[in-house]
């Protein structure tokens, strides 16, 4: 069981290390200590490992991300678990802007509150926040679902494609073609879904989440729309 | 006397050379329609360009090198400021950034045979990178865009170097879009979004804003890649000097300038003719830059926007630049625009050498499209083939100019062997005007 300690040994050689673990290595679970902020902590990892990171942790930390467990016991800075791939990246505390941006799979957990452009441009990714989100979040939102048990920022879901949105708390504003769904049946199986995954199933209301996504009249350039922009 | 007696003549009738034909019909076409026009390329307009400079061949104070015989070297080593692999390539001319999706796969396959042979670089678009592209090209740029359609950690690390895009010349500051027509299966599968909707490229990055921002994202990137790849940035010139210092200072390796010719697969008429600079006037402030901080040639400079031929190779070293990249020329090599489409292009309101509504995939070429009957016509390995004719003609052309001005490679050229034509290539290119001493801003 490694165990880094990051204030005798530097991001890159972590990194480094982790890049060389095959699919099929014995060396499965990772302790990260004296994390300390710094940045790209555990980035463009692809095996099927554990790394528990002891502390908070500065921009993109999982970045690229492909099979990897992920445990941030702390917060996180910009862009945690950017363009992640695959595998599940937990949060404790809280995660700064861009969380999961242009995610393409695998799950994001924020115990927290997430800032703003939370899911921006995001492309399959699933993220479960606990807490709320800030302005600008699902922003271009192509694919995947963004679960928040507390309240979203302004602008939420701007320029929205297919992602799928699930705010219990209050929005402060919907962007630019983000509109309010009915949530049916097959919404709820997919909130419960989610919710097993993120360990958080039966904790909460499934009927108090309220469902949003593209009204897809922006999906083809039409003059009459030019004042949406 | 009635007007019916006069008997002198009436003046000509004579067109406004502000009101000219072309702005009579952009505000007809606008009244009818409601809405901006979109096309591809770069500006058309009249620009100070490289033909505003000549160059000083050697004479009785300067020995020329041998025309057929004596050694002028043309390669370039990209990356060598923290990349573990810098980029070695034959030639100085890379070819640009240009899309799998605003561009078919035959024509992107062809851009890598065509770069391969000449020894050189091609580089991806906003839409990814094809299998097709990265088999047939020995050097490939990976493009890293705001929108990230198409981007993987895989792919990053089959890329032989990394370009961050923060703007390309014919619209600095803005970003894009793919409109539908030209979304078929393969494109919509590789960009995540449903077939056949307008596909919006952002015009910022999703998770880092400004140059502080920028410097932990470009280590991100290293660290994903092991410190291997070059990280290039591209720019579209508009403050040159200060966007080249931020991109040194952010710790990219090399640094492409775009000027405003450079093309575009689709954006607004009024972005591509009004916003930026030409690429004459941006090259001299960026290498300013560079030298300022102790970086030249230590941080590489592509320049492109606008480059046709092998005097804008040599005169674009001369002032500095490491090497260029061309993207409109290399498809005009491919056969973009070529008269035998004549017809073709009649059919469809445009004629050859004026064909740039790329965005509607109509392309009788077959270079800007996405409909099979179209694109099956442009053979990949003949297009190659005369890509990288193209490509080795402005090389021996480069080294024409630059053995007659008695350099034995062509990063040996310098401003000192070129002079300008008119006062505003001289004040732009900071070089003198021909026959005089006198650079408009810094000579008296």
């Amino acid at each position: 069981m490694p165990s880094i300690d990051l204030s005798k040994t530097s991001v890159r050689e972590l990194n480094a290390a982790l890049h060389k673990l095959k699919a099929d290595t014995n060396e499965t679970l990772w302790t990260v200590t004296n994390p300390n902020g710094e940045h790209s902590i555990a980035a463009g990892v692809d095996a099927p490992v554990t790394i528990n990171v002891q502390g908070s942790v500065g921009y993109f930390c999982g970045g690229m991300n492909k099979h990897a467990n992920i445990v941030i016991d702390g917060s996180a800075g910009q862009g945690v678990g950017e363009n992640m791939m695959s595998g599940r990246i937990h949060v404790k505390g809280d995660a700064s802007q861009s969380a999961g941006a242009t995610g393409r799979g695998g799950l994001l957990i924020v115990d927290g509150n997430a800032s703003a452009r939370c899911g921006i441009s995001m492309k399959g990714i699933d993220i479960v926040v606990k807490g709320g989100i800030g302005h600008l979040s699902a922003f271009m939102g192509q694919n995947g679902r963004l679960v928040v048990f507390g309240e979203a920022g302004e602008a939420l879901g701007d320029s929205i494609y297919e992602a799928r949105l699930y705010v219990r708390g209050p929005v402060a504003g919907l962007g630019a073609d983000c509109i309010e769904k009915p949530l049916r049946d097959t919404h709820k199986a997919e909130l419960m879904e989610l919710l097993t995954e993120a360990g958080e199933a039966h904790k909460i209301d499934i009927a108090e989440f309220r469902r949003y996504g593209s009204a897809r009249k922006l999906y083809n350039f039409n003059i009459d729309n030019a004042g949406a922009y | 006397m009635t007007s019916h007696e006069r008997n002198w003549m009436p003046t000509t009738p004579r067109k406004s050379a502000t009101f000219d034909d072309y702005s009579l019909s952009e505000i007809r076409r606008a009244a009818a329609t409601g809405i901006y026009d979109i096309r591809g390329g770069g500006s058309k307009r009249r620009l100070p360009n490289f033909d505003d400079l000549v160059m000083l061949g050697a004479s009785m104070s300067r020995y020329p090198l041998e025309g057929y015989r004596e050694k002028c070297g043309t390669d370039v080593v990209l990356g060598t400021r923290f990349a573990k692999k810098p980029i070695h390539l034959k030639i100085p001319v890379t070819i640009a950034g240009m899309s799998f999706g605003s561009l078919s796969a035959n024509a992107k396959e062809a851009l890598g045979r065509g770069a391969s042979l000449a020894g050189t670089s091609t580089t991806t678009g906003d839409g990814g990178m094809t299998p097709e592209e990265r088999g047939q090209s020995t050097t490939l740029v990976y493009q890293y865009l705001p929108s990230r359609y198409g981007m993987n950690p895989d792919d990053l690390r089959k890329a032989d170097a990394i370009e961050i895009v923060i703007g390309q010349g014919a619209k600095p500051g803005g970003g894009g879009m793919l409109l539908g027509q030209k979304i078929s299966d393969r494109v919509a599968e590789m960009r995540q979004l449903p077939k056949g909707i307008d596909q919006r490229s952002a015009c910022r990055h999703p998770d880092w804003t400004g140059a502080d921002d920028l410097e932990i994202k470009i280590n991100e990137l290293r660290e994903i890649t092991d410190w291997e790849k070059p990280i290039y940035l591209k720019v579209g010139a508009s403050r040159p000097y200060f966007d080249v210092a931020l991109a040194v200072k952010s710790g990219a390796d090399v640094v492409v300038l775009d000027g405003m010719q450079g093309g575009t697969a689709a954006t607004q008429e009024v972005f591509i003719e009004h916003v930026g600079i030409p690429l004459l006037s941006a090259i001299r402030p960026a290498v300013q830059a560079l030298q300022d901080l102790g970086m030249h040639r230590k941080v590489q400079l592509i320049v492109s926007g606008g480059i046709r031929n092998g005097a804008d190779v040599a005169k674009a070293l001369a002032l500095g630049a490491d090497a260029v990249a061309v993207g409109t020329a290399a498809l005009v090599a491919l056969g973009d625009n070529d008269p035998k489409w004549e017809k073709e292009y009649a059919q469809i309101g445009s004629a050859p050498g004026c064909y740039d509504d790329w965005h509607e995939g109509r392309d009788p070429a077959g270079i800007t499209t996405q409909t099979p009957e179209l694109y099956k016509r442009l053979d990949p390995v003949i297009a190659g083939r005369r890509l990288a004719n193209y490509l080795k003609v402005l090389t021996l052309e480069a080294q024409t100019l630059a053995r007659a001005c008695g350099k034995n490679h062509l990063h040996n050229l310098e401003p000192e062997d070129l002079a300008a034509l008119t006062i505003e290539a001289a004040a732009m290119a900071r070089v003198p005007l021909a026959g005089t001493t006198w650079i408009p801003g810094a000579t008296a």
